[in-house]
């Protein structure tokens, strides 16, 4: 009580009051500092990331020839007689992303226009924690769901004669996978279009569904292509699935029911076995991962060059 | 999609009562049609999900007892358990949530609060949002290169953890900034108006308000730690692994240790990738009932998460 | 534009200045948003800024404690004193400044935490209390000075964003007066209340003025009538005439002032 009696001038200018001031401020300026640093971190590992890859890759590029690397169709950088053509990962990598994206995309899109466009808030609510749990599924399981699932009910079905190990079944889980993806992104996108595009199209007596094929997709075109880009991204990098059912050898092929692995399968199939650290084949998961880096990098450039096209038009 | 060109105006337009026209009760079919296929596709996650752990049930329950969950691995399929990988696990986890919890909320704290708008802000955003799209098997890679062979720390618990830290940093940072970016600006304003300084405006108001939406992004961070397998099959975490950790307490002095932290390991999802590759069915089963465990842990995960925040966005008001 | 400054004259009589600003520019960016304003704010009095939406009033009143200093690219030139110190100098700690000068907000905008706990948090960050019993005697003495205490007392535990908007309003006067500022700055403090909120508010105002000094923004006209003893009119930044409330509301020197009371424009 006796403190509001006193001005505040007083008790704020007490030499301990002062003297807590100072140490206040300190403790500002070093919290500060922490945080800034904490922050920095996500540069630190970015740098290092880019510098091993470098290095490591250096490294097999000075027993590997880079045009070898970039245009020879076959890699079997195991084998005595090794050759080391990167098209093939490279080439797998793309079909079973395109595979998943075939999957992604169609399905991808009817939700996002569905839940936009047409669903109640209570359905909303209630189906998409379904569809982000989705993405929350661990990836090894995944892959047990491709090869000892899908794969047996394609052979039982459609396709009899596929190989145990094959790209399509993978292809088709990892587009289950990234559906979360296209649709929750492709959703923001379409619910960014502006109602006044909308009322506009529905004032002119076109259907809901109309306005939306019409009207709300064309408008938030480059938010879907962006969706769509960050979805391959994905795709592209997913390890386990392919690990487990799309097979490990490397195959020139643009068939989806073949066997073909992709960079991250060798990658992860070099590194299960003892490989000796410095050895030509230790060295080559880094260039194969350097070249992962820079095939994602591109797709996440993409994406982020449509989304802000995408946010500057509305 | 031919009912869509309805739009266009007819060229000698009919009478024009209000009876909806041949051409008006296709498109209102094709609208009905959508609507049953959207709700059809929209269940995907829920028809996925149904078939995944039918399909795991079916293969794996009856490997589901006591003694799977308390054995080693073996080599003979029915007398191999999950042991040493829960529990490896549960250790990796723990050391993945010490670091990347106080490094990702500090990060967040610091670009939201903090930041001026300068280009090293600038650099930090892009590189987080960039982090988010790097492949997980890169970070292997990175731990691979500098964690194992670099700093020397081995094939350990250490660099698994860290290793997963990294991982789910960005996931951590965007969870903490969208929180702490939802606290009313008014709020602030008030610490500030009694002379609170920044970081007691901060740790005293900020923080405490945005920590339910903290938590769900670290629940969902931790989930995607405890399920993913690529990076550790790079720091080479596929061993047979047939004891557990040192215990972090001793019976003598210090009585803590962190052995435990250098030890060896395997968790959950490499022990399931090691059984699904195996052509023995008799070990798939084995897979199905470890991706069981490991779908129940990380669903219920994610579904917590899920269910927090659809409650505490009801709840809060300010 | 020129600055015309009509301080009435003599001043002896009035008293003396707790805070005043001289010649202070206010910059958002690029944009300035207030154009030498030179205004004194008299001790244990009520002074009131008027003037239409933007133009400068708040901003003026936020530099009083610097609150600008939150808001990223805002600069502010000239000076702001409080008992002839200038509060922008770099010896003076923008922390103690506002423990000095406190502030009550347009929105209500209590902690959500309880009712004790928002009157407590100023004496706490400041160490201003000894102990338990001193601080509750602290919480007791600000809820009743901002006249609360006897709709409150039975239950400090209950959150404070679960009161009315009026009581609300009131509690965040208590937690502005339980560090004991000297100068209490209100941004518009009744805009989200109902009048019968507004008119206990405005009470509280004219009984604080007894111990503290209080310089208030408001976009009524009648509410600064009713409650202040000092008006300033503001206008696209500048500070168009200042003066005892009774002369700018019956006889104002300026043309802009006189068309703005009679609500020709604003």
């Amino acid at each position: 009580m006796a403190n509001l009696a006193q001005p505040a001038t007083t008790r704020l200018n007490s030499p301990q009051a002062v003297a807590r001031r100072r140490r206040q401020y300190m403790r500002e300026r070093a919290i500060e500092a922490l945080l800034f640093a904490c922050a920095a971190v996500s540069v630190v590992v970015t740098l290092t990331i880019v510098l091993v890859l470098i290095r490591e890759s250096l490294a097999f590029f000075s027993h590997v020839s880079i045009v070898e690397f970039l245009t020879s169709r076959t890699w079997t950088p195991l084998f005595s007689d090794a050759e080391y053509g990167i098209l093939p990962l490279v080439l797998g990598t793309l079909l079973s992303s395109l595979v998943a994206l075939l999957v992604a995309l169609p399905l991808g899109m009817v939700i996002a226009i569905y839940l936009s466009e047409f669903a109640g808030a209570r359905v909303r609510e209630t189906l998409k924690p379904f569809l982000e749990l989705l993405s929350g599924i661990p990836t090894v399981v995944y892959g047990y769901f491709a090869l000892l699932i899908v794969t047996p009910l394609l052979q039982a079905t459609i396709l009899p004669n596929l190989p145990g190990f094959n790209v399509l079944s993978a292809g088709i889980v990892m587009g289950i996978m990234i559906i979360p993806y296209i649709s929750s992104l492709s959703e923001d996108a379409m619910r960014a279009v502006p109602d006044s595009l909308r009322d506009g199209s529905l004032a002119m007596g076109a259907t809901r569904l109309q306005t939306s094929i019409k009207v709300v997709v064309p408008a938030a075109f480059s938010g879907l292509a962006a969706a769509a880009v960050l979805a391959i991204s994905r795709a592209v990098g997913e390890t386990m699935i392919v690990a487990i059912a799309a097979g490990q050898q490397p195959n020139f092929t643009f068939n989806p029911t073949e066997s073909a692995a992709t960079i991250t399968a060798y990658i992860a199939q070099v590194a299960l076995g003892d490989l000796p650290h410095g050895s030509i084949a230790y060295q080559s998961i880094f260039a194969a991962g350097l070249t992962l880096m820079a095939m994602t990098l591109v797709f996440n450039l993409a994406a982020y060059w449509l989304r802000k096209r995408f946010r500057e038009a509305y | 999609m031919a009912a869509t060109d309805t739009v266009s105006t007819d060229r000698t337009p009919p009478s024009r009562g209000f009876g909806a026209t041949e051409r008006i009760q296709r498109a209102r079919r094709a609208e009905a049609a959508f609507v049953g296929l959207g709700i059809v596709v929209t269940s995907v996650g829920a028809v996925t999900l149904m078939a995944l752990l039918g399909g795991l049930l079916s293969d794996g329950w009856a490997r589901l007892t006591p003694e799977f969950f308390g054995n080693f691995p073996s080599r003979r399929a029915t007398q191999a358990g999950i042991l040493a990988a829960w529990v490896g696990s549960l250790l990796v986890v723990l050391v993945c949530a010490f670091v990347a919890v106080p490094v990702g909320v500090a990060a967040g704290v610091y670009l939201e609060e903090y930041a001026r708008r300068n280009w090293i802000t600038d650099v930090i955003e892009i590189n987080v949002n960039n982090l988010a799209g790097v492949p997980s098997i890169v970070y292997g890679l990175l731990a691979l290169g500098v964690l194992v062979y670099g700093l020397g720390l081995g094939q350990s618990v250490a660099t698994a953890g860290l290793t997963l830290a990294l991982l789910i940093l960005p996931i951590v940072i965007v969870a903490t900034r969208e929180s702490v970016r939802a606290v009313p600006y008014s709020i602030r304003e008030a610490a500030y108006g009694v002379g609170a300084t920044k970081w007691q405006v901060t740790s005293h108001h900020v923080l405490p308000y945005a920590s339910p939406g903290i938590s769900t992004g670290v629940i969902i961070g931790l989930s995607r730690a405890l399920g993913e397998t690529a990076p550790l099959v790079m720091i080479g975490a596929l061993s047979f692994i047939a004891f557990l950790p040192t215990p972090p307490v001793r019976d003598s002095f210090p009585y803590i240790s962190f052995q435990w932290l250098l030890d060896p390991f395997t968790v959950m999802p490499i022990q399931m990738f090691n059984w699904v590759s195996r052509p023995d069915p008799a070990f798939q089963a084995n897979a199905a009932a470890a991706g069981l465990v490991l779908l129940v842990m990380t669903l219920a995960m994610n579904g917590f998460a899920i269910w927090f925040r659809i409650r505490m966005r009801s709840k809060i008001k300010w | 534009m020129p600055t015309v400054l009509n301080i009435v004259s003599p001043m002896d009589a009035l008293p003396p200045p707790k805070m005043e600003g001289v010649d202070v520019k206010v910059f958002y960016g690029a944009k300035q948003a207030l154009f030498d304003v030179s205004l004194p704010v008299r001790n244990r009095s009520v002074t009131a800024m008027i003037g239409p939406s933007g133009c400068g009033k708040s901003t003026f009143l936020r530099c009083l404690n610097r609150m600008n200093d939150v808001i990223l690219g805002a600069r502010v030139e000239g000076a702001i004193t409080l008992d002839g110190q200038n509060v922008y100098d770099k010896t003076v700690d923008v922390v103690q400044l506002r423990a000095r000068v406190g502030m009550v907000f347009q929105k209500p905008n209590p902690f959500p935490k309880s009712i004790y706990d928002n009157v407590a948090y100023g004496p706490r960050i400041h160490g201003l209390s000894a102990n338990k019993a001193e601080l509750d005697g602290i919480v007791e003495t600000s809820l009743k000075k901002a006249g609360l205490w006897k709709e409150v007392a039975d239950r400090l535990d209950q959150p404070g964003t679960g009161l009315s908007g009026g009581q609300q309003q009131r509690l965040c006067i208590a937690r502005a007066i339980a560090v004991s500022p000297e100068v209490i700055l209100m941004d518009e403090p009744c805009s989200a209340l109902d009048p019968i909120a507004t008119a206990i508010i405005e009470e509280l105002i004219d009984e604080l003025r007894q111990n503290f000094t209080i310089a208030i923004v408001t976009h009524s006209m009648q509410q600064a009538a009713r409650v202040s003893q000092y008006t300033a009119f503001f206008h696209l930044g500048y500070l168009v005439e200042y003066g005892e409330t009774r002369q700018i509301f019956t006889n104002p020197k300026e043309a802009r002032t006189q068309a703005y009371i009679t609500g020709r424009f604003g």
